[in-house]
């Protein structure tokens, strides 16, 4: 019970894992837990949305609806009940790129458990990516790998869907096979990408990383501002 | 109603199959339609219908997926039609589960937030070419008659059973199938067996089984003097062409019989890409009834089976 001291429009009062806590409405849910005095190794990541650590389940006082959150975007609300899934147990298929097919059966042949999707949708309402999970296992389960590996892109694998799933299906895993599959087999070869591996390797820009490495500080940080993309 | 069917959008739900398997059931019949000026509209984004009507009365969840659907379909269209007897038989059961069952559409709808009455229509493409079409205008858009192939018009049971929840045609001796084939210009042969069941899933676990019924169903449509069978039915074309090799196999006085989607054979009376056909992809060759359908000429050579063995990839 911190901050007493505070007026009642600038705190917020939150409940993690049912306990009680007065903070400031200013903070992020991850910002909230450190202020109420939680040291977090794990749940918290990169802090900027990216890397799924933090994913995050709530209500909201006298609300039957579960709602969800990444901690490190989402502000407190006042009456938020709330606790973090850090982590979710996952079966990955270990597999070798090189021998796959992109088709429905090869994923069926990984992953059997897609069968046992019966469609609740309850993945899809608990990502905190907004991402039409259950359509992109359809997609896949009919074979259309482009389609689920569009729909998936943004997928940043927090499990959050894994841990809803009544079928035990691990959707995001399925996702990430989908885009391989896609990259490796379907979409068209980046023959810039090959043209700049290539430089790399004729040794086009050695000179200039050696000029970097032996760059003092100061220089660097020049360099660095003028950046074409800094313009 | 048939008056102005190009400002009708019917919403199309292909189904699983139809975009792998049956893919030759569904091109043949988006064209075909294009040719009656009937505009589809395929929705997008679905999923699976779950295949089976759930016989527990309690079992929600099992119409969850089916619901979606026809709630889906409403944003563009009161007319929503699939090809695949399951998808169909699914849809329409649910919708009528919807309809008149208040406590299923209740805890449906509060599942789903939506307020879903049943007031779209589950519409099979036959129905919507006697109905919304007429089979008299299908006989006028006719250009290559299918003069010379006779023709067992094969029901199997989703369509029509059960037939209080179905209400697709006469249980017993269903006619409408008869009626499409006869209007594109087939040469129609009414065989008991026509709504036996195929053996449907038992082909995951019962080869030998589905290959007597299969052997049943195609050997009585020809001694009543059928050449070939044309049915709906992605898993019926499956067990009774894509298996045949199972009854060759096991009956050696059997001879290949060819069968059809009937929307290959409406697409062929109406002249649509013979590609979009896939004969190459049924197991039971229809080329020399084809070629005989073309020379408008009859043939009794028999036709053969194709070795190569596929396998079920869902199952």
């Amino acid at each position: 019970m911190k901050a007493n001291n505070e007026s009642n429009q600038e705190t917020a009062t939150i409940y993690i894992m049912g306990k009680k806590h007065l903070v400031p409405k200013a903070l992020t849910i991850l910002n909230a837990l450190e202020y109420a005095g939680y040291r977090l190794i794990r749940g918290c990541g990169c802090r900027g949305g990216f890397c799924g650590a933090c994913g995050t389940v709530y209500r909201m006082q006298g609300d039957y609806k579960l709602r969800n959150a990444l901690a490190c975007q989402t502000k407190v609300e006042d009456g938020m009940y709330l606790t973090q899934i850090p982590f979710y147990p996952a079966n990955k298929a270990i597999y070798n790129m090189d021998e796959l097919e992109p088709t429905a059966q090869q994923i069926i042949d990984l992953y059997p458990e897609i069968f046992r999707c019966v469609g609740c949708n309850s993945c899809t309402k608990i990502c905190p990516q907004d991402i039409q999970v259950m359509d992109y296992v359809n997609a896949a389960l009919r074979g259309d790998i482009a389609r689920a590996a569009d729909i998936s892109f943004d997928c940043i694998m927090c499990g959050l869907c894994a841990s809803r799933c009544p079928g035990e299906l691990v959707q995001y895993y399925i996702g990430l096979l989908c885009r391989r599959l896609y990259a490796k087999y379907i979409a068209k070869p980046a023959k810039h990408l090959a043209g700049r591996v290539n430089e790399i390797k004729d040794g086009k820009f050695d000179n200039d990383i050696d000029e970097l490495t032996k760059m003092d500080t100061v220089k660097l940080k020049e360099l660095y501002a003028q950046r074409d993309i800094e313009k | 109603m048939a008056e102005n069917n190009s400002d009708k959008n019917i919403v199309y739900y292909p189904g699983c199959t139809l975009h792998t398997w049956a893919k030759s059931l569904s091109d043949t019949f988006i064209e075909s339609f294009k040719k009656l000026d009937i505009n589809l509209h395929e929705l997008s984004d679905w999923s699976c219908c779950q295949a089976v009507f759930p016989l527990a009365r309690d079992n929600i969840m099992g119409l969850v997926p089916a619901a979606r659907i026809l709630i889906q379909a409403r944003e563009h269209g009161d007319i929503l039609t699939t090809l695949c007897s399951f998808c169909f038989n699914v849809l329409r059961r649910t919708n009528n589960a919807i309809q008149t069952d208040g406590e299923i559409r209740a805890k449906l709808n509060a599942y789903l937030e939506e307020d879903y009455t049943g007031d779209v229509h589950v519409l099979h493409p036959l129905e919507i070419l006697k109905v919304m079409v007429g089979f008299d205008k299908l006989k006028s858009k006719v250009t290559k008659p299918c003069g010379n192939i006779k023709i067992g018009p094969y029901y199997g049971c989703q369509l029509i059973r059960p037939p209080k929840e179905m209400k697709f045609d006469d249980p017993e001796d269903p006619k409408l199938l008869d009626m499409f084939l006869e209007s594109i210009g087939c040469e129609v042969v009414n065989f008991p067996f026509k709504v036996e069941c195929c053996g449907s899933y038992q082909i995951v676990q019962g080869e030998d089984m589905v290959a007597d019924r299969a052997y049943a169903i195609l050997s009585n449509a020809r001694k009543n003097g059928a050449e070939a069978i044309a049915l709906s039915c992605p898993l019926c074309f499956y067990n009774l062409d894509t298996r045949q090799n199972l009854i060759t196999q096991k009956y050696t006085d059997f001879s290949p019989m060819p069968v059809f989607y009937f929307t290959e054979l409406m697409g062929m009376a109406l002249g649509i890409d013979e590609g979009l056909c896939g004969f190459d992809k049924h197991k039971v060759d229809p080329g020399i009834l084809l070629e005989s359908l073309q020379k408008s000429s009859d043939t009794q050579e028999h036709v053969t089976v194709k070795n190569d063995q596929n396998k079920l990839g869902v199952n």
